[in-house]
């Protein structure tokens, strides 16, 4: 069974919901992406989602655009993303480690390589932001030949043909697109994602993880009311851009975050005890 | 492996019968030209992007829709261009009679308004009230201002505040014709990040909005529908250079930033494999200093914005900032279909320094009293070495993609000249 596997079934035993941070590989500086990676496991983090650092990303709001730039004046390249996950492997070998991207990196390291590297690193899954499955079946083989899963994306505008053949290709988790804009973008309409959540179940058997304009305690906490699980980058990323040049109180700040969202995410489960 | 396939089906339909239909056809069903093109978009555009394909498959056999296009190139465009003999140029050079299509001279000042007529009669046909767009010198964004005005549609153009500060005339210019134009400061602050900032856009707001693309990349079916859209430069030149000369031409010469003008004029001609298609990329400073624009000559392929294509890029896979007098070939990619041209060996891509295509727009402009704009200054700069080079009997044609006039004060500055 895959970490990823592994880490929905204890949760799922525990009456848990999974909280998913994304932070940027290299964000302001390469030594740093490892500790904040293990303090965000301490207080509570389920999944990490590690973004690939690319020069053009084109999903991304403007928070996130100046995390990556932040990580390019490193040069961060994939390379040194997978040597991270290597490094954060040493300590933790239960958390599942999700690379988040843009293809041409991926492309020019070259699938194969990539997917070898990546694998041998402990890199559970990727998500390619640019990347619908129908465009390269090559990658997808590469991934599968080496146990990594590829993660799809649910969108508002996905229609529902679309989505059962989503559903069927996807593996590990699926992530909904909780609205129509780049990261970041203003809050979410709760009750609409709650609705079209609850509809793609129909589609997959797979858990099925909400991201995009959740900011907080509250926010992760009532979309874990029906979803499986909440990603949440935006708001940690504006923590390393407000304090990119104290590492130390990046790592403390973040991982406060986490505390708060991981509390309210499990106060909530307590006072509404699971229907499944 | 697939892009052996594309070359191999172009070979074997060459051999057989000599056939080169296949050259038509592209793109496929999926979107590719041989291994490029496609769709690498975030899900959320999938959606708009499958009903602009459809509804572009049943407009672009819609008589009612080409009558409205067709009707607005000839009375609001000004088409068609005229082929005009470069008479003064082709004597100093000595060769090849060199023809310049004229695209200067449509309405706006350049040849980007006839995709912008199609793709504004899209977004009306579709039903969407509002338009925007990416614009790099700000041709395609005055182009698409224009028609946003003539259809009554709302629209914002997306610019590099670098290409802001290089062509403030077409800042102005585009205010003036009701459109906002929104300056973009991330990354190199030029086209690609224009680009990038209207996908995002398009994103949020795909519901009643149009993104009108200014050139033949993107994902499916962007470097189809533009293709098709300019390719009446193409028709033109062909029937004109026959009608006038009773002969095709030895050669044809474009600029490629993106590759529209080269494209619509190439494409028309693509079966008459005599005919050598030549697009120039922009050298900038040379090509050996990195500081140029020029994917076809030095780039490698990848993927970006929505396309697989040649890209500048670094070891890493990041897109590298590139560089041209020119803003309008300031771009790191290219159109797929050009991708496709050069490795199955139907066109071929040179380039051109800043030096010498400001050599040229001061040529012709001495010679000829024609003002090119500096991207169409770098076809000039080759189509008259290649001409030099010719039989008199033959002819070249230079596409003369837009007027310079918005590069005057470019030009100013190079020459220490201060206008207010």
């Amino acid at each position: 069974m895959s970490r990823i596997e592994n880490r929905f079934k204890k949760l799922s035993s525990q009456n848990k919901k999974a909280l998913i941070p994304y932070i940027v590989a290299g964000d302001p500086i390469n030594s740093l992406t490892v500790k904040v990676m293990q303090e965000m496991v301490a207080k509570g983090a389920d999944i990490i989602e590690l973004g690939v650092p690319f020069s053009d990303p084109e999903a991304e709001g403007p928070v996130i655009q100046l995390a990556h730039e932040r990580a390019l004046k490193n040069n961060t390249s994939l390379k040194d993303t997978i040597a991270m996950v290597a490094e954060f492997r040493q300590t933790d070998n239960e958390t599942p480690v999700l690379l988040m991207g843009y293809l041409n990196p991926i492309e020019k390291m070259g699938f194969e390589i990539f997917a070898s590297q990546a694998s041998a690193a402990g890199v559970d899954a990727v998500l390619i932001v640019n990347l619908p499955p129908e465009e390269d079946t090559l990658l997808e083989q590469s991934l599968t030949a080496h146990k990594m899963d590829s993660i799809y994306l649910l969108a508002p505008t996905t229609t529902d043909e679309r989505a059962a053949f989503l559903g069927k290709q996807a593996r590990g988790f699926i992530y909904y697109v909780s609205l129509k804009g780049t990261t970041g973008a203003s809050s979410i309409k709760m009750d609409e994602v709650e609705i079209r959540v609850n509809g793609l179940r129909q589609f997959t058997q797979i858990p099925m993880v909400v991201g995009f304009g959740i900011k907080n305690g509250s926010n992760a906490a009532r979309v874990c009311g029906f979803a499986d699980g909440a990603v949440v980058g935006t708001a940690i990323v504006d923590i390393f851009q407000a304090f990119q040049t104290e590492p130390d109180e990046i790592i403390q700040r973040v991982g406060h975050l986490i505390e708060e969202m991981r509390q309210a995410m499990d106060a909530a489960r307590k006072i509404t005890p699971l229907s499944e | 492996m697939l892009r052996q396939i594309g070359v191999v089906s172009y070979m074997a339909s060459q051999t057989k019968q000599g056939d080169n239909s296949a050259l038509l056809d592209m793109p496929d069903k999926d979107g590719r030209f041989g291994i490029y093109g496609g769709r690498y978009v975030s899900e959320i555009l999938i959606a708009a992007l499958d009903q602009l394909r459809s509804e572009y498959a049943r407009l672009k056999n819609d008589p009612t829709f080409i009558a409205e296009y067709e009707s607005d190139l000839k009375h609001y465009v000004g088409r068609e261009s005229p082929l005009y003999f470069a008479e003064r140029l082709t004597a100093k050079v000595g060769g090849a009679k060199i023809l310049l299509k004229r695209e200067d001279l449509n309405h706006t000042g350049a040849h980007k308004i006839n995709n912008c007529i199609g793709q504004a009669l899209l977004a009306k046909y579709m039903g969407k009230p509002r338009v925007i767009a990416e614009t790099g010198a700000g041709q395609h964004g005055v182009a698409s201002a224009t028609v946003a005005a003539r259809f009554g549609l709302k629209c914002q153009v997306y610019m590099g505040s670098e290409d802001i500060e290089r062509q403030s005339l077409n800042v102005y210019r585009m205010k003036l014709l009701g459109a906002e134009v929104v300056p973009v400061t991330s990354g190199s602050k030029t086209l690609k990040d224009a680009l990038s900032e209207a996908m995002r856009d398009w994103v949020t707001n795909v519901d009643d909005t149009y993104y009108i693309i200014g050139t033949v990349a993107g994902p499916h079916p962007y470097p189809m529908l533009v293709r098709d859209f300019q390719s009446v430069i193409g028709k033109e030149a062909r029937r004109q250079c026959q009608a006038l000369y009773g002969q095709l031409p030895t050669a044809i010469v474009a600029c490629v930033g993106g590759g529209s003008n080269a494209m619509g004029i190439f494409h028309p001609f693509l079966e008459d494999t005599d005919v050598r298609l030549i697009g120039v990329e922009p050298a900038g400073k040379g090509l050996s200093t990195g500081e140029h624009a020029a994917p076809l000559s030095m780039g490698e392929v990848g993927v970006l914005h929505g396309n697989k294509t040649y890209l500048m890029q670094d070891e890493n896979g990041q897109i590298l900032d590139t560089h041209s007098v020119s803003a309008g070939l300031d771009y790191p990619g290219v159109g797929p279909e050009h991708a496709w041209l050069k490795d199955i060996k139907r066109a071929e891509y040179v380039s051109v320094s800043d030096e010498q295509a400001l050599d040229a727009f001061r040529q012709l402009n001495l010679l000829e009293g024609i003002l090119p704009a500096l991207e169409s200054a770098h076809a000039v700069a080759y189509g008259a070495e290649l001409a030099a080079k010719m039989d008199k009997e033959e002819i070249v044609i230079v596409n003369l993609s837009g007027r310079g006039d918005k590069d005057i004060p470019t030009l100013a500055k190079i020459d220490g000249i201060s206008i207010a």
